[in-house]
């Protein structure tokens, strides 16, 4: 909203980078060209599950052109991006997990005679059963993926009890289970994933690449390279396009740095379309199964939550992701018993990791397609009991996470309102449905990656005699905006404008540490230490402007570019003039801030996911179209409404919200993640089917704003949230066209028409014994379930 | 990033020329016009000509013309056939087709001759060397089974062509240029009956022209079902015409496209179709002669079984289209 004391922030104003995009001159990572700069390519399995039993690089370290060759016994440190799964290597020394898994790699004096001295090496494989889904790998524990883990393929196994659920579920007067199975997708970023090393002649090595992630990447270097960080330095390049896609380290990354030390040249690798769907990371494919007991009157008494994660070949961020498919189904509606049991499964395909709302935009589907069908057995309207059902603020919920503004009804409101749903629902006539859900999501994880005490997010100012302003900071501008954030924020509070200043982000030589563009946890963390930072620095510049003015500072405020006396304007000084006057009085003018989000309530061993300083709400109402001869769904119009706590840049904002509208559509309808014989079946952004701008329907988007008290001026996230309930209203709303039920994403017409005429199955989930379940105590009675804290 | 193999380039001025150098390089070379199928087929090694003849200074293939019917010349980008003034006013349908290939980008460079030659699709088969060699080649290139019907003798990657079964339902014929002399054959002539060896004109040959006949009195429609509403390639293209003398069908034709090797013409249906009214009764009863032939597998986007059901109903809502009853496709709803 629109606040008069503020005249940058709430604005729609320009991005920084804007104009560089648009006239095609932001440097990516594959723009970068160094001289003497060799390339890099590198050579991957084509078998699903196999064991190397030897690699003979010196036909291709023969091949004229070649300048270096590396195998993954050169690099035997394992990492990963969790501490608790550091299973890959750059390049594979023993073992292959899947089709693309790297194996040998190759400098050249450039791509096409590295690639041709790929096809020179000798890779002799012992080939392995390969397991593609959760019920094969199940279904061999002897042919085990990886040496550790529990037991058999099984990565991580929880099962978390929060009230007594057998108890709720005699009390309901129903109960209802039903499966679910989200078949999983790809981030598809416009950009492919590229990066470029240099190793000087000082032994010191720098980084170049398209991450979102530049501080764990150097990590990661540091320890595989065996090299002190303080000799590396590590640069995210402006990304083109993340969605969670590019916060893994990645071997690749590795290959270029040891190739750079091994050659003494900058090294440049650039992957393929292709590479980049086997880079994957995305949405883990999860089966589902929820039970739920319910009053008559629709108050929910228990729930209990099952789900099965297929994994692929590597750990990444799969034990975060595994407890994210249980974490957030109780911050948006009062359940006041919940069990959650979880488990993640390795399987021979490219490794499943963090896309855009992670692991919970496949429970939320489920939960808000199962909330529907209770509404429905009850002959209940599950808009008003969504409403009826919305968590008060300032709650603690069930598994201990503590939400504090909650503007879901009012986005509930919205989108029911505007949408027409009353008229609606029932009424659209043959073949045409509404449908509704509702979503929560983090503002940034509560916990960094690996265990400290450190700041999150950390901002340094300078402040020039000419009256510019740089700032700078360890966060990535992944294209949501955050380099742009950084620039409105110091404006905002030193009374200038973006354009005063300068932003340096994501050098881990230059900037403080932000842990990343990932969990939504830039505009709220940065935000808060930027704001430090500039009001420290603003302090100082109005000490010394409040002895020239002879004013008291309080009365002090920074605007158009001037230091005024708020109670007579006739009183003041340029910036410049200030800052001249400040650096007299008190040196080189500069400070730092940083951010660390609150102690999480809970304290239950897996409670470090889920927590979050905040929670954004979104709801979704969708209007489609369904043809009853070819099954084919067309989306008519979408409504959301988001809770982003305060618009920092509503247009921004705006762009976030459709953005997630049109990639939940594709999950909801088209995008495939399948595989046949071993192979992702349609690597390539032709045949995986994600919806052009000509299958986009119009969306009306409102943004409600609830000022949280955790936000930088009050903001929550946008860069998630809004993709979550667009994929359960979907299917919500075919149930309204049609009266069918698909229990699966995506979609497809084929399925629909199966289900009209009765074929379609339900999905199973996987036969598998759960572990023992951990009953976590209920908080001391001052924190108590659903009590409302002022 | 993906790059082309090398290549010699060679740009005659006239097609006999550049049939002559494709005669001498015999399998070592291949023709482009607008390069929107070759280039990215080579790149993933589809395709690996030594040399590369290009056809973009080839004058004598080049406008379009109005001349009674039609004259298409080869090099006539898909935009141009797509927007131009003569075609929709004598020939609409072929506009149609032109304008649902691909996307606006690749419509500028691809052309109408490209379009007709374009190569068979299959989803073994239009992927990367290493995934080919990955799963194990293919009999189209580098292998010697057929993935998709692993106890098939030939190939059988999908006719993708949009505006191939609209030339043959239309009549249409081609001119072909070879280093001796010209000739000129119906467009369904053009087409054979295995995957790899896909065009039945000689591997010389240069397609020059396109001639489209007079039409009027017919009426014509295309349909194309693909996933999305740009980019893709057609899973199932219907091209349907009829010639009415009042109520009555005189004559009709029914060409359905990705569905088989080659574009593939509902003979049956057609003659079902003559001398009878075109209602609703009859339509579906041709529909479901001319589904039958289809023969879809699993190498295309969805179900293959599903894309064979699709075939009746998008038979039956062309002949709905041109019999002037409600086709049954959603209608265009505004919120």
């Amino acid at each position: 909203m629109a606040d008069e004391k503020l005249s940058v922030i709430g604005r729609s104003l320009v991005k920084v980078d804007a104009a560089a995009k648009v006239a095609g001159q932001t440097i990516f990572a594959d723009d970068l060209v160094l001289p003497r700069m060799a390339c890099a390519k590198i050579l991957r399995s084509p078998h699903p599950h196999a064991r190397i039993r030897a690699i003979d690089v010196s036909r291709a370290a023969a091949h004229p052109g070649v300048l270096a060759t590396l195998v993954g016994t050169e690099l035997p440190i394992p990492f990963g991006i969790l501490p608790v799964s550091q299973d890959e290597h750059a390049l594979c020394p023993d073992k292959v997990r899947f089709v693309g898994d790297g194996v040998a790699a190759v400098a050249a004096v450039d791509e096409e005679t590295a690639e041709a001295a790929c096809r020179r090496i000798d890779v002799d494989y012992e080939v392995l059963p390969p397991l593609m889904s959760v019920d094969e790998a199940l279904a061999r524990p002897d042919a085990r993926i990886h040496e550790y883990g529990p037991h058999g393929n099984v990565h991580k196994e929880v099962s978390f009890d929060f009230g007594d659920v057998e108890e709720g579920f005699r009390e309901a007067d129903h109960v209802r289970e039903d499966t679910f199975f989200f078949e999983g997708n790809t981030h598809l970023p416009m950009e492919q994933h590229a990066a470029v090393a240099a190793c000087g002649p000082d032994g010191k090595l720098t980084l170049w690449s398209s991450t979102q992630t530049p501080h764990y990447v150097h990590r990661a270097l540091a320890k595989v390279l065996e090299m002190s960080p303080a000799h590396i330095r590590v640069i995210a390049c402006p990304n083109g396009g993340g969605f969670g896609g590019k916060s893994d380290p990645f071997g690749h990354e590795i290959v270029v740095c040891k190739l750079s030390m091994k050659t003494g040249r900058p090294v440049k690798i650039t992957l393929t379309r292709e590479e980049v769907f086997y880079c994957h990371r995305g949405r883990h494919p999860v089966k589902m199964w929820i039970k739920t007991g319910v009053k008559k009157d629709g108050t929910i008494t228990a729930m209990h939550f099952r789900s099965a994660l297929d994994g692929g070949g590597y750990g990444s961020y799969g034990v975060a992701s595994l407890y994210y498919t249980g974490a957030l189904q109780t911050v948006t509606y009062r359940i006041p018993r919940y069990k959650f049991e979880g488990v993640r499964v390795f399987t021979n395909k490219p490794p499943c990791g963090p896309k855009r709302g992670h692991g919970t935009p496949q429970p939320r589907y489920a939960l808000e397609c199962h909330i529907d069908k209770l509404c429905a057995d009850l002959g209940l309207d599950p808009a008003r009991w969504r409403r009826e059902n919305t968590l008060p603020p300032n709650t603690i919920t069930a598994n201990q996470m503590r939400v504090r503004t909650i503007g879901l009804a009012a986005c509930f409101d919205h989108v029911v309102s505007r949408s027409g749903w009353k008229e609606k629902r029932g009424k659209l006539g043959p073949g045409r449905g509404i449908g509704l859900a509702g979503s929560a999501y983090l503002t940034g994880a509560g916990l960094p990656i690996y265990w400290n005490a450190m700041p999150h997010s950390g901002v340094q100012i300078k402040v020039d005699r000419g009256g510019g302003v740089a700032i700078f900071c360890g966060s990535t501008d992944i294209g949501q905006g955050s380099d742009s954030l950084l620039a409105y924020v110091a404006a905002e509070e030193l009374g200038i404008r973006p354009e005063d200043v300068r932003v340096v982000s994501a050098d881990t030589d230059l900037t403080p540490v932000d842990l990343g563009s990932y969990s939504s946890r830039v505009t709220l963390m940065t935000g808060n230490a930027a704001i430090q930072a500039a009001r420290k620095v603003r302090t100082q510049i109005f000490d010394a402007a409040a002895r020239k003015l002879d004013v008291p500072a309080s009365r002090l405020l920074a605007a158009d570019r001037r230091i005024w006396d708020a109670a007579d304007p006739s009183r003041s000084l340029s910036f410049a003039e200030a800052v001249v006057l400040a650096e007299s009085e008190f040196g080189t003018l500069g400070a730092v801030g940083s951010y660390k989000p609150p102690k999480s309530v809970a304290r239950w061993k897996g409670s470090g996911v889920g927590p979050s300083p905040t929670y954004s709400y979104s709801a979704a109402v969708v209007e489609l179209s369904a043809d009853r001869e070819t099954g084919i769904v067309r989306v008519d119009k979408i409504w959301i409404a988001h809770d982003v706590g305060r618009a920092l840049n509503p247009m921004l904002v705006l762009g976030q919200v459709e953005g997630s509208v049109y990639m939940g559509l594709g999950e909801a309808l088209m995008e495939e993640q399948v595989f046949r014989k071993g192979l992702h079946k349609i690597p390539s952004m032709l045949e995986y089917k994600s919806p052009t701008t000509l299958d986009m329907p119009p969306v009306e988007s409102i943004l409600v704003e609830t000022l949280d008290p955790e936000g930088p001026y009050g903001a929550k996230e946008c860069g998630q949230g809004p993709l979550l309930p667009v994929i359960p209203a979907v299917a919500n709303a075919l149930y309204d066209a049609l009266g069918i039920r698909i229990d699966e994403v995506p979609i497809t017409p084929e399925k629909v028409l199966a289900a009209l005429e009765g074929r379609y199955k339900s999905p199973q989930m996987p036969a598998f014994r759960w572990p023992e379940t951990v009953v976590v105590p209920p908080l001391e009675p001052a924190v108590a379930v659903g009590e409302v804290r002022r | 990033m993906m790059r082309l193999p090398p290549f010699r380039y060679v740009a005659p001025k006239t097609a006999r020329e550049a049939a002559r150098v494709l005669a001498d390089h015999g399998s070592e070379a291949m023709p482009v016009a607008g390069g929107t199928d070759l280039y990215p087929n080579m790149k993933r090694r589809q395709m690996e000509p030594k040399v590369v003849v290009g056809l973009r200074g080839v004058a004598e293939m080049t406008g379009i013309a109005a001349n009674g019917g039609l004259r298409l010349g080869a090099l006539a980008t898909l935009t141009e056939v797509a927007e131009h003034r003569d075609v929709l006013a004598r020939s609409p349908v072929v506009s149609r087709a032109a304008g649902l290939v691909s996307s606006p980008p690749l419509r500028n460079a691809g052309t109408i001759g490209g379009n007709l030659c374009v190569d068979t699709r299959c989803n073994y088969y239009n992927q990367s060397e290493f995934w080919r060699a990955s799963i194990g080649y293919c009999m189209k290139k580098d292998g010697d089974v057929c993935l998709v019907a692993p106890g098939s003798h030939t190939c059988w990657a999908l006719s993708s062509s949009d505006t191939a079964p609209v030339m043959i339902a239309l009549d249409a014929e081609v001119t072909l240029v070879g280093p001796e002399g010209e000739r000129r054959i119906p467009v369904r002539s053009l087409y054979g009956h295995d995957g790899i060896d896909y065009l039945a004109k000689k591997r010389e040959e240069i397609l020059t022209e396109i001639h489209v006949p007079d039409r009027s009195g017919w009426r014509a429609t295309y349909r194309k079902l693909r996933r999305r509403g740009s980019i893709d390639f057609p899973i199932l293209g219907v091209a349907a015409a009829v010639r009415m003398s009042g109520e009555v069908v005189e004559e009709a034709r029914i060409v359905l496209g990705a569905v088989q090797v080659s574009p593939v013409e509902a003979a049956d249906a057609a003659e079902f179709l003559r001398g009878k009214r075109l209602d609703g009764e009859t339509i579906e009863m041709a529909a479901g002669i001319a589904y039958k032939p289809a023969k879809p597998l699993d190498n295309a986007d969805l179900a293959y079984a599903w894309r064979k059901r699709m075939a009746r109903i998008e038979v039956g809502r062309a002949l709905r289209e041109l019999a002037g009853l409600p086709t049954g496709d959603l209608p265009a709803v505004v919120v």
